[in-house]
Parts: C-alpha cells; sequence; structure tokens
C-alpha cells in the first residue's frame, strides 16, 4: 500500500513538471517552429491551434529570392521547411552588422568589467589602507540605484563628453554603450564577497617570496577564483546582450545599432511577417540559448548567488 | 642596537603601508573614475536636472526652475461635480436613461483660473456624488498607478509560482535537472524577443492562446483582443513577464531552499509532522531572508517595467500600459524635456528606495532575533 502510494505520488510530481516545462517552453518552440516554415500563409494560419508547434511538411525547401513579394500560387508551391526567412532577415536588414555589434558591445562589456572589477574587490578586500571601509560602505551603497533612474542625466552627460576622434558627444558609437557599464558595484561586491573567504596564507606566503601585490593578484588569486568570475561574467553577459532602454536612447545610426533595438525596429516593420520577425527573433536568442544550455549548471549557479545574503 | 633596529623596522613598516596604499587606489582607480563619473555623477545631475527645465538640444541656457517640474508632476486636484441645472427651473438635468447629467471636465477646469494646467485623471462616485480627479500630469499618475497594480499582482503570484518551482526541482528524482533547466530557459531570452514572441501568440481573433483558451473552456471563452482591450492589456503583460522572470526567482529559492539543515526535517519528522506541516514549520520559516530578497527584487522590477511595453503596446490601447519609465523616457528622449523626465526619475528612484529600507528593516529585524 505505502508503495503504491508512493509510485502514485511519483506519477503525479513527473505530470505536473511535465505540464510546466510545456508552459514554459511552449513560445520558444512556436518561435523556432515559425521562423523555419517557408510559407507565410501557412504560419498565420497555423496559429490557431496545436500546429503551431509542429514543424510541417517535412520537404526541405530551398530558399528562393523575394519569395514574400510573389504570388500566393508561387507561395504555396514552396511551402516546407528550409532557411527562407532567415535569408529574407538578411536581405532586408544587415543583420550581420547588428550580431556583430552585439558581440562587439557584449565580449568588450564583460571582459574588461571582469579586470577593472576584480582588481578594485581585491583592492577591498586583501590589501589595508585607510578609508577602505568608507569607500566599500560607498559601493555597497550604489547598488539600490537602478540604471533607469540615473538613464536621462547620463545620456545628457554622455552628448557633452569629448568624442575620441574629434567632435563633441557620444551618441552613436560603440563607446557609449560599453564605458559607463564597465565599472559596476554588484559585481565588485560579488567578487569582494569571494575573496574575502579565499585563505589568508595564500598571499601571505608569496608576499614573504617577494612577489608583488600585482603579481600575487594576477597568479595567485585569480586562478583560485574561476566560479566567482564565471558568475559575474554570465550575469554581465545576460544583462548586457538584452539591454535595449540605453541603446535606444543613445543610437539612431544603425552602424552601431545592437541586435535588441534592431529587433524592435525590424518587428515595427510593415507589412510585419511571422516568418522573418520570428527567424530574427530566433537567431537574437539563438547565441544565448546555446551558451546556457552548454554552461546550464553555471548559470544557475550564478542566478542563486545573486540572492545569498541580498 | 635594538633601538636602532627598532627604527628601521618601523621606517620599513611604514614605507612596506605606504606602497599597499598606494598599489590599493592603482586598483580601484579604474573601477572607482567609473562608478564615478557614470553613476554617482549622473544621480546627482538627476536632482539637479529636476529643479531646472533642462532641455535637450535646446540653444537656451537652462533656467533654475525651483520645484516647478514636480508641482506638475505631483499636483492632484479633486473636484466636486455639480451637476447640469435646467436655468428655467433649477431642476437638475438628466438623460433620457435619467441618468444625472454632468458639465463637462473641461468645461470645469476652464471655468476657474486656479485649475490651469490641469487635465482629467479619473471620475469617481463616492456617496451618491461625482468627483473629478485632476491632475497636472495625469499620464504620470496612470503609470505610476499601473506599477503599483502590476507589483500587486505579479509579486505574490510570480514568488508563490517561484516557490513551488522551487520546492518541485528540489526533489531528488531522476530528470529533475532538466526540468530545472526548462524552467529557467525564458530567462536567458532578451526581454525584446520574448515580447515579440508573445505579442505574436496574443494575436486577436484566430490566435494561440485565443484557440488554448477555447479549448479548455469547451468554446465557450475568447476569442479576446488581448493587447488592445484596456481591461486586458496589462494582465497580459504581466503575464509573459512572470513567465520571462519565474525561473530567476526559482533558482535563488532553490539555494534557500538547499542551506535548509536536514536535522530540521529529521526534527519533524520524529515529532510526527506530514508533509504538509514540513513545508508550513520548517520551510517556509526558514526561507525567511530568502522571501524577502525575492519579493523585494521583484517588486522594485515591477517599477522598473519598460521594454516589453514599448515593444508590445507602446503605452496603449489608451493610456492602459502606461509605466513610469516608459512616461520618463518619453518625455526625455522624445519630449526633449531632460530636467522634467529627471523629476520623474528621481520619484522612481525614491520609491525603489522605500522598497529597499522596508527590506533592511526586515532583514535586520531577522538578525536580531539569531
Amino acid at each position: 500500500m505505502y508503495r503504491f502510494r508512493k509510485a502514485a505520488r511519483t506519477l503525479l510530481t513527473y505530470v505536473v513538471m511535465i505540464l510546466l516545462a510545456f508552459f514554459f517552453a511552449f513560445p520558444l518552440v512556436f518561435m523556432l517552429v515559425s521562423a523555419i516554415k517557408t510559407n507565410e500563409t501557412q504560419i498565420t494560419s497555423d496559429v490557431g491551434g496545436l500546429l503551431a508547434f509542429v514543424p510541417y511538411p517535412l520537404k526541405w525547401v530551398p530558399p528562393v529570392d523575394r519569395l514574400d513579394d510573389a504570388p500566393a500560387e508561387i507561395r504555396a508551391a514552396y511551402t516546407g521547411l528550409g532557411v527562407q526567412n532567415f535569408l529574407d532577415v538578411f536581405r532586408r536588414m544587415p543583420f550581420g552588422r547588428f550580431l556583430w555589434n552585439s558581440v562587439l558591445i557584449t565580449t568588450t562589456t564583460v571582459g574588461l568589467g571582469l579586470v577593472v572589477n576584480s582588481m578594485a574587490a581585491y583592492s577591498l578586500a586583501r590589501l589595508r589602507w585607510r578609508g577602505r571601509n568608507l569607500v566599500l560602505a560607498i559601493i555597497v551603497a550604489l547598488i539600490i540605484i537602478p540604471f533607469e533612474a540615473v538613464a536621462v542625466p547620463l545620456m545628457l552627460l554622455t552628448t557633452r563628453l569629448p568624442r575620441p576622434g574629434g567632435g563633441i558627444g557620444w551618441h552613436d558609437t560603440y563607446i557609449v554603450q560599453i564605458i559607463p557599464f564597465i565599472a559596476d558595484a554588484f559585481s565588485i561586491y560579488l567578487f569582494y564577497q569571494f575573496f574575502i573567504g579565499l585563505p589568508k596564507d595564500l598571499d601571505e606566503a608569496a608576499l614573504i617570496d617577494g612577489a608583488g601585490r600585482f603579481r600575487i593578484f594576477w597568479n595567485i588569486i585569480v586562478p583560485n577564483s574561476r566560479p566567482v568570475f564565471a558568475t559575474v561574467a554570465i550575469l554581465k553577459f545576460l544583462w548586457t546582450w538584452g539591454s535595449y532602454l540605453w541603446p535606444l536612447m543613445v543610437i539612431r545610426l544603425p552602424e552601431y545599432r545592437p541586435l535588441t533595438v534592431a529587433m524592435q525596429e525590424f518587428f515595427g516593420q510593415y507589412p510585419r511577417l511571422w516568418g522573418d520577425t520570428l527567424a530574427f527573433a530566433t537567431m537574437t536568442t539563438l547565441p544565448v540559448l546555446v551558451l546556457f544550455l552548454a554552461f546550464q549548471r553555471w548559470f544557475i549557479r550564478s542566478v542563486a548567488a545573486t540572492g545569498i545574503k541580498g | 642596537m635594538i633601538e636602532k633596529t627598532g627604527q628601521r623596522w618601523r621606517l620599513r613598516f611604514r614605507t612596506e603601508g605606504l606602497k599597499e596604499t598606494l598599489m590599493a587606489w592603482l586598483m580601484l582607480a579604474p573601477a572607482a573614475i567609473g562608478l564615478t563619473i557614470f553613476l554617482i555623477v549622473p544621480f546627482l545631475m538627476a536632482f539637479q536636472l529636476s529643479l531646472t527645465d533642462t532641455r535637450l538640444l535646446s540653444p537656451n541656457p537652462p533656467q533654475f526652475v525651483g520645484l516647478e517640474n514636480y508641482r506638475q508632476l505631483l499636483r492632484i486636484h479633486v473636484i466636486w461635480m455639480e451637476p447640469l441645472k435646467d436655468p428655467a427651473t433649477g431642476e437638475v438635468q438628466r438623460d433620457e436613461q435619467g441618468q444625472v447629467l454632468y458639465p463637462r471636465p473641461r468645461t470645469i477646469l476652464r471655468s476657474d483660473p486656479r485649475y490651469e494646467g490641469l487635465s482629467e485623471l479619473a471620475q469617481v462616485h463616492l456617496f451618491g456624488q461625482r468627483f473629478l480627479l485632476a491632475a497636472g500630469d495625469p499620464t504620470f499618475w496612470r503609470g505610476l498607478l499601473n506599477n503599483f497594480y502590476f507589483a500587486l499582482v505579479v509579486v505574490p503570484v510570480q514568488s508563490a509560482f517561484a516557490l513551488l518551482l522551487a520546492v518541485l526541482v528540489n526533489q531528488k528524482i531522476r530528470g529533475v535537472h532538466l526540468f530545472r533547466a526548462l524552467y529557467f530557459m525564458p530567462v536567458v531570452v532578451p526581454m525584446v524577443v520574448v515580447a515579440v514572441i508573445w505579442f505574436f501568440l496574443y494575436n486577436p481573433g484566430v490566435g494561440t492562446i485565443n484557440a488554448f483558451l477555447k479549448a479548455v473552456s469547451l468554446g465557450r471563452l475568447g476569442p479576446f483582443n488581448w493587447l488592445g482591450d484596456p481591461r486586458l492589456a496589462f494582465p497580459s503583460i504581466m503575464l509573459l513577464s512572470i513567465w520571462q522572470g519565474v525561473g530567476f526567482q526559482m533558482v535563488i529559492f532553490l539555494a534557500g531552499l538547499q542551506e535548509i539543515p536536514g536535522e530540521l526535517y529529521e526534527a519533524a519528522e520524529v515529532d510526527g509532522c506530514n508533509e504538509l506541516q514540513k513545508f508550513f514549520y520548517v520551510t517556509l520559516p526558514q526561507l525567511r531572508n530568502t522571501t524577502i530578497f525575492v519579493v523585494v527584487a521583484t517588486t522594485i522590477l515591477a517599477f522598473q517595467l519598460f521594454t516589453q511595453v514599448h515593444v508590445m503596446t507602446g503605452g496603449g490601447p489608451g493610456e492602459a500600459t502606461m509605466t513610469t519609465i516608459l512616461h520618463a523616457v518619453r518625455e526625455g528622449r522624445y519630449q526633449l524635456r531632460a530636467g522634467y523626465a529627471s523629476a520623474i526619475t528621481v520619484v522612481f528612484f525614491l520609491i525603489v528606495l522605500a522598497v529597499s529600507i522596508v527590506q533592511r528593516a526586515l532583514m535586520r529585524e531577522e538578525r536580531a532575533i539569531e
């Protein structure tokens, strides 16, 4: 009897978990499936039922030029699965450029952020100097200022800064999307929390050997702190890749536009083609999704780290 | 001899200390400079700008206007509406259905110079009387009320849902890691993409969500015009926000659950607690700080609400999905009123600050008990 009840409970747990899995997966499945359907008419009629989640008909359709402008009979002949929508995106917009912009902005912000913030945290956690506690208190206090609270003055400020290469104003550049976000109070705090937990004799032994502080940091602390570097990198990566409000405010030229703003722009173009838009969405999401699937445990651990001690 | 060594030691110590201080500042400098220029300065600028009429790209120098921006932003009047009366008989006028007729709000607001600069926010019935709520900036109030509405619904729902998910994926059963990853997946999807996908799912008429509702209600519900109906638009945005954000909270709860010592559950079992009692008497009290953190973080997110509404509805229909930040961005970026927009963000910051202070107070209380 007991074993039966236990089995029934396990079964119920799985049913609930599978139903929830559908809830979390269905919008993404809808996006992926619609993006590879070549016939726009089919996509818009499939949304009224389960067919929206079924990649069909199972027929490979090689991409052709200007299919969306063709008459309905011709489009019907090209019904199937293929990369038509993805090519249409490239044809309608310089997608490669936007992707490059996002990759460039994200990697530099994350990379420079790791160096700058870990160095600052090391100084706060493991060097002895006057005023240290005050600086630490200020940095912790800065964490509660949300970006939205400073966005408008920051926009005004950056329009007045000298532009590299001459002129005034940082609008429509890469640096306006990178430099303000390198130093980050929350990253410093996460590094600090980790560094104070490292054993004291780690750097003291090296100090007696005559190593300089910077060398100790670089050769001893950094290699022993991989988890916190991963945590900060992942959080910063997610934040920068998805960043929307700021580029919307300071970027007008497509040369410097990141994927998120380009996505919204593409979405706003008429006629609004579902297949093309969802192909764009797929290509914006796929890099993050692939990274997530590869480093799943690390992603989850990073998020867990934000909650501890709040 | 001893004296001399001591002196040399002290000198060496002092230079070492100096070297260390210098090194410390050098390593701190890039972050300190960055935070000062791009966070502290703009933060202080917000307060200063909010007292001026600064405009972006304006040839005129900004003027100091004192609290004028805040006056316009926060000004609100409650005006009693007098029913229309027949000038001849003095009787209250009624329409064909017998409803009392009132003057148009604009007529009232224009009739008195004290009401200058006010526009209609809402009309309310109270004690059989009708009142006109007029505000200096009705859009701001609508946005702020929406943020509170969002917080009131999303914070409890999302937190409870996240806790449920965390308990589910904290079980030691086969395949649990797969489910954990699946529930977390939307968190990594950029919000713009989430908004676009759900925009299509919410398609009015023939749409996936309409079809689903029709199927589960056996044809009795729908179809709804989700984003076009002023009453449904904001709840629709709430749903996708929960879908995207709940995985984050789930993981934080999960970390909290895994820190609860197993002996507590063993002790509860010895005392004859069932599963439900264990949850209410062990799990929940142990998760107190985690819960406070999750609730506070979600509340702050509710006030930051921007991307979803900007992509999906632009604040509409009417102003049904207007939010504080959307209003600030409109005023600052598109109307170029940097001074006024700064006043909005200062109010926004004060709300976030109040929420954070409440969090600190609650958490401190917990520590004091320990």
